[in-house]
């Protein structure tokens, strides 16, 4: 927890946490319908930890967003359900295949489920009417996302225009919309991987158990090891093994690959990605890898 | 920071260290992007995918070496065409510190990007190259990170391997610069000869130069004393928040939520709330489930008092004998970010600590030539980019210090009613 020092400093883990709860805070007093955008992931679990410091003892006084593609791992629902519930906060699941069913999005079979999702949260976002999405989304992880602000706006479209962002200055977050435009919020831009985990650490705080070494049966596939899965066939030449393995990210369990790891608790987590040489999306998002511009297209479009 | 320190041990400290945020003014011609991809590679914290990919476009560009620049360039059409338009936001830790550096673009057509990534930054970073020694350029990004009271200054002089690391070289843009800067107000500034190319000075000490005895940049950066920057005299708590959770539990909770702007609140300090005059007690200051004895810049806390006293987002709390005056004119250096000029008689929306109006231009006095420093008395309007002394008359009284005073309290933006953009970013005097 938190120390006060007699030489008046604050540690850098205890200067993010203050500037997202400044965020968090100053979004809930002028925003008219917020909605924190929870993917069951560590980055969006730590959101909903900052969100809880900061209105406690009130409750979080916007709902949880979930899209569900329909090929998430069941111990990341299993984990939102425990938060979700803990918090007493409002839970809203948007599904995937839903929207394909009300044609809202079309499965041609070649899209993958992360690149629908994007039709997905927008047609929810729109529907609940929700003026302000709080994603989880940090600089550090991509070049694209280091230019984005912590307010970014996007238009009626849900289009971000990177070329046309509002300049940023102070701590002083300019929240003005026209009717059908709504802001992405980013209250960890500035956090880094490592302070990620250091936070979750620290807080004691529940993440998804395949964060951590597991047995498990997978494939290789590109040069990633993905799960086997009813939703994810395998293909000839591919054989199925078990190992031991962790995840770094969270995401459609069709893309997202695993690491062989024997880290079974936070601190050897946090040993093996001091060591690693490879950034989290680059190891195990197969959705980053198309081309180097891979994300900026795909947040031009709408992605968190 | 040593060479053979492991990204482990960077790791177990990351959690104790304290932050600097920097922030970067140059052009790709200084060699700035290059710089801040060497102190990236230097402290490990390039993954070896993004050094491939830049490896690979380096390469398909036909390049002798690694473009180090590439790393920083973000967007693509930044990336089609070679420069910085943009800022962005870099992360590197060594044992010490966690650095955020704020990238910025250097020409006078970025100025107010400039001014964006200096308005939080606890010191510049300005660069020179050392066969130009100094600019129109490079002054005028002394004139703005001392305008935004960027309190640390750093003047690296840079492609000092292109005037064979001659002493004579340095020590005359150094002598050049100090005088130059006499003019501003840059409470601490050190001058750094380095080759972000070859990495000379920047986190190895050069063996080309065994004239200079100083730091190394990357030295400095960590060892930078930036905790007395902050103002812990004067309470100023700006109310963002009004935490009342109306439950059985918490029945009669009411506290206020808000990021301490200056001074040390403590549980019986006597304070007063402005804008109505009203005082109290705290009663106790909440961090989450804790009460904490003390709170101070920059901590996100829940402020209980004694008294049920009407307070509302906006609302300051500060002591009774030190607070902040509360003015509904307003005097200030405005940077105009936007194409329409800024003129007299013009209406904005302006923000100040959680505190929102609307402002009337009152008078423009004069613009600043941020080369020169020349004070244009002639002028009728701020162009895009320009800055100038600017009287705004509000709707309802700001709580404001000097922003010499506090970078907080002292800083507000402007917001073009109809289009909603951010379009001045202003510094009361």
């Amino acid at each position: 927890m938190t120390e006060t020092h007699a030489d008046y400093r604050l540690s850098q883990l205890d200067q993010l946490e203050a500037e997202s709860i400044h965020i968090f805070r100053e979004v809930a007093a002028e925003f008219e319908k917020p909605v924190l955008m929870f993917s069951g992931g560590k980055d969006s679990i730590v959101m909903m930890r900052l969100a809880e410091k900061a209105f406690y003892p009130a409750k979080i006084p916007f709902p949880v967003l979930q899209v569900d593609t329909g090929y998430d791992f069941p111990e990341v629902l299993a984990c939102r359900d425990n938060w979700v519930n803990r918090l007493g906060a409002r839970l809203i699941v948007a599904s995937v295949e839903e929207a394909i069913k009300d044609g809202i999005v079309v499965d041609d079979g070649k899209t993958s489920r992360n690149r629908l999702q994007i039709g997905t949260l927008l047609n929810a976002l729109e529907e609940g009417a929700f003026t302000a999405a709080f994603g989880g989304g940090r600089r550090d992880e991509e070049k694209a996302r280091a230019k984005e602000r912590v307010y970014s706006h996007r238009d009626e479209f849900g289009q971000w225009d990177p070329k046309n962002q509002r300049p940023e200055l102070w701590s002083l977050y300019n929240g003005r919309l026209h009717e059908g435009e709504h802001m992405r919020i980013f209250p960890i831009s500035n956090w880094t991987e490592l302070d990620i985990w250091h936070y979750i650490g620290r807080e004691g705080i529940e993440i998804p158990s395949i964060y951590f070494s597991h047995q498990r049966r997978v494939f290789e596939r590109d040069g990633m090891l993905l799960s086997e899965s009813e939703h994810n066939p395998v293909r000839s030449g591919e054989t199925v093994e078990e190992r031991t393995v962790r995840f770094r990210t969270v995401g459609d369990l069709t893309l997202t690959g695993c690491v062989e790891s024997e880290a079974d608790t936070i601190d050897k987590i946090i040993d093996e990605i001091a060591i690693a040489r490879v950034t989290e999306r680059g190891a195990t998002r197969g959705d980053d890898r198309f081309s180097e511009a891979a994300m900026e297209d795909r947040k031009k479009e709408g992605y968190f | 920071m040593s060479e053979d320190l492991t990204k482990a041990e960077v790791a177990e400290q990351t959690r104790d260290m304290d932050l600097l945020r920097f922030a970067t003014a140059g052009s790709v011609d200084d060699g700035k992007s290059t710089l801040i991809g060497r102190l990236l590679l230097d402290s490990k914290s390039i993954f070896e995918d993004q050094l491939e990919a830049v490896e690979a476009t380096s390469q398909s560009k036909g390049y002798d070496y690694t473009d180090l620049a590439l790393l920083t360039d973000g967007l693509r059409s930044e990336r089609e065409q070679g420069i910085t338009i943009d800022v962005a936001y870099r992360y590197f830790a060594t044992p010490n510190r966690k650095f955020i550096i704020a990238d910025t673009p250097g020409h006078v057509q970025y100025t107010r990007n400039m001014v964006t990534g200096a308005s939080t930054a606890d010191l510049g970073l300005v660069l020179v190259d050392a066969r130009q020694g100094l600019t129109e350029q490079s002054r005028r990004h002394a004139v703005l990170l001392s305008l935004l009271r960027v309190p640390h200054l750093v003047l690296a002089v840079n492609k000092m391997d292109l005037v064979d690391f001659s002493q004579e070289v340095y020590e005359k843009i150094h002598a050049e610069f100090t005088q130059f800067a006499t003019k501003l107000n840059i409470p601490d500034l050190e001058v750094i000869p380095i080759s972000a190319l070859a990495g000379d000075n920047v986190v190895n000490r050069s063996e080309n130069m065994p004239w200079y005895s100083g730091p190394t940049l990357m030295h400095h950066l960590e060892h930078v004393h930036v905790a007395s920057d902050r103002d812990l005299m004067d309470v100023r708590f700006p109310v963002q928040y009004v935490v009342r959770p109306k439950s059985d539990e918490h029945h009669d909770y009411r506290g206020y939520g808000g990021m301490v702007a200056g001074g040390v609140l403590k549980p019986g300090d006597e304070v007063i709330v402005l804008p109505s005059g009203m005082t109290s007690k705290i009663a106790g200051i909440d961090l989450f489930d804790r009460e904490v004895s003390e709170a101070y810049p920059p901590m996100s806390v829940t402020v209980r008092l004694e008294d049920d006293v009407d307070v509302s987002r906006g609302d300051m709390i500060a002591r009774i004998n030190n607070a902040p005056k509360p003015s509904q004119d307003i005097d200030a250096m405005i940077c105009w970010m936007t194409n329409e000029p800024l003129r007299p008689r013009q209406k904005l929306a302006i923000k100040h600590t959680t505190r929102s109006a609307r402002a009337l231009v009152k008078d423009i006095q004069y613009r600043l030539d941020v080369n020169t420093l020349h004070r244009d008395q002639d002028t009728k309007e701020l162009g895009l980019n320009e800055i100038g002394r600017v009287q705004l008359r509000t709707t309802v009284p700001l709580l404001c210090d000097s922003y010499s005073k506090n970078r907080t309290t002292g800083s507000f933006i402007l917001i073009d009613e109809a289009s909603g953009v951010t379009v001045g970013a202003g510094m009361i005097l």
